[in-house]
């Protein structure tokens, strides 16, 4: 029963939306050059973060679930509080240190380099809140399944680099798909840090969530057909993610 | 098709209006409710107003125990079409009310009661020079309302009418993002209301734009239908258009409605 609550809770306004979304006339709104410009702006922004969280999440969480000692508990709630933090609060967080007048972003500006207002505001914005998701996923299933077999790979002769690719990854491949398929859904929805720190401006900082924000003032429709292909592009994602999943950890 | 959701939705604004009002422990911004923690919680009168009122209401209806909600305009009107109580909504500009009036949703005729004006304001020094809506912009980082809220309807008819084309580096979708982005030096300057500009105190310094007086932006109030308090409903839009009301709203920067 409960799980039949939780099921609704989380199905039907989706359902809902699908229900009122104008299906007749939903290619001929997406095809709008400025919903053009907020997917297109969505998905290369998405593509490039996820690539970072990938590039500095892996060796994190890999780092964390190898170490021991007190500073191993500090890192892990660092890593993890971006994760529960109000996106505004992410925003302001992220503007206070690369503000114009921020503790990084102040130095920056004083040799002619402003982040706020850019694409590159964005692609920050996304990777400070879905880098978390990669590491904590990746973190807890390196951790169960443990060092040994790295451990006696690395006693056979194999390199570190080759336990790395060899073992580890192929253990953690599930957790690392799932994680990363998590990270991409999570910046393909970031809204409020974006909005505070990186401005709103179709094709620079307008990402998809922002125009469906912005529409909603004024045309309402074409919210909800945004909403739609957003919702969609989520749900391709984690699919295929599960999909991937499922597969690696029969294979 | 459609019929299906609204209940959904109605159900969840319900719920969501419940929470703030019949939990007694919750400070109201006019502090009156103090007294009635121990007490069985009184009816209250609700208000949806415009974010820009949320500081003057609460002052005007000193002690009389009111429920607000602040929010966009547009929100507020969503918000009564889903079925949300309220004995009366004052919006930031006649669209909105416009909006609420053709959907049946207020009774009788809404009164303006407050204008307000566009101004542009830059941060505390003025570190990029700017002295107006002219040259002095090129190169610095104009922030202003998009299109498809209020201030940015009010500001690309403003524009409009001088024949200045402007290049903001941001379109914000309210007008608090677009003063946030100058008080924190993000940008050197923003098109807000005079409202706002005056609520910041020191943190930016205010330039008037010429014209903008002459197209200001009106502010009007309504009585909800099916108010749940009519009597308190009218008189709260009685104590907001008394000299009383008119002279706090002032106080905050408001113009005298025309």
């Amino acid at each position: 029963m409960p799980a039949a609550v939780a099921l609704a809770l989380l199905g039907v306004p989706l359902l809902g939306m699908l229900l009122r979304a104008d299906w007749a006339h939903l290619p001929g709104l997406l095809v709008s050059r400025r919903s053009l410009d907020a997917l297109q702006l969505s998905l290369s922004t998405c593509a490039i973060s996820t690539l970072l969280v990938l590039v500095l999440g892996v060796p994190t969480a890999l780092v964390l679930a190898r170490s021991t000692g007190p500073w191993v508990g500090v890192a892990r709630t660092a890593v993890t509080i971006p994760m529960v933090l109000p996106p505004v609060v992410a925003g302001l967080a992220l503007l206070t240190t690369l503000g114009r007048r921020g503790l990084i972003g102040g130095p920056l500006a004083g040799v002619g380099i402003e982040i706020g207002f850019t694409t590159v505001a964005v692609v920050i914005a996304q990777t400070f809140v879905s880098l978390p998701f990669l590491v904590i996923s990746l973190e807890g299933a390196l951790r169960a399944s443990g060092s040994d077999y790295e451990a006696a790979a690395s006693y056979l002769g194999a390199r570190p680099s080759r336990v790395f690719w060899r073992v580890t990854l192929p253990m953690a491949a599930p957790a690392l798909l799932s994680g990363t398929a998590l990270a991409f859904a999570r910046a393909l929805g970031e809204f409020g840090a974006t909005l505070t720190f990186a401005g709103s401006l179709q094709g620079v900082t307008r990402t998809l969530p922002l125009e469906i924000y912005l529409l909603r003032e004024s045309d309402s429709d074409l919210a909800l057909a945004l909403a739609v292909v957003l919702l969609a592009a989520a749900v391709v994602v984690v699919g295929l993610a599960t999909r991937l999943r499922a597969w690696s950890s029969h294979g | 098709m459609r019929r299906r959701v609204a209940p959904v939705a109605a159900a969840a604004v319900l719920l969501l209006a419940g929470c703030g009002a019949s939990s007694p422990a919750a400070p109201t911004p006019a502090g009156s409710s103090a007294s009635t923690a121990a007490e069985a919680p009184l009816p209250k009168s609700i208000v949806f107003a415009a974010a820009s009122l949320s500081k003057v209401f609460p002052e005007i209806s000193g002690d009389a125990d009111i429920a607000y909600s602040f929010d966009g305009s547009s929100g507020l009107v969503d918000q009564l079409k889903g079925g949300a109580r309220a004995d009366v909504f004052a919006s930031a500009d006649k669209k909105n009310m416009d909006k609420a009036v053709s959907a049946g949703l207020v009774d009788g005729e809404p009164t303006m009661f407050a204008t307000n004006y566009l101004v542009l304001v830059v941060a505390a020094g003025n570190p990029a020079g700017v002295t107006g809506l002219d040259a002095s912009l090129d190169g610095a980082k104009l922030v202003t309302c998009a299109a498809e809220v209020p201030c940015g309807a009010a500001t690309a008819r403003l524009t409009k009418a001088k024949g200045v084309t402007l290049k903001p580096v941001s379109e914000e979708s309210s007008v608090t993002d677009v003063l946030g982005k100058v008080t924190s030096g993000e940008a050197d300057a923003g098109i807000v209301y005079a409202t706002d500009a005056s609520g910041a105190g020191g943190k930016v310094e205010t330039i008037e734009i010429e014209g903008a007086k002459a197209d200001p932006n009106t502010y009007w109030i309504a009585l909800v239908k099916g108010a749940p308090d009519r009597a308190a409903g009218e008189s709260f839009i009685r104590a907001v258009m008394s000299a009383d009301g008119q002279q706090r709203l002032a106080g905050y920067g408001f113009g005298a409605p025309r």
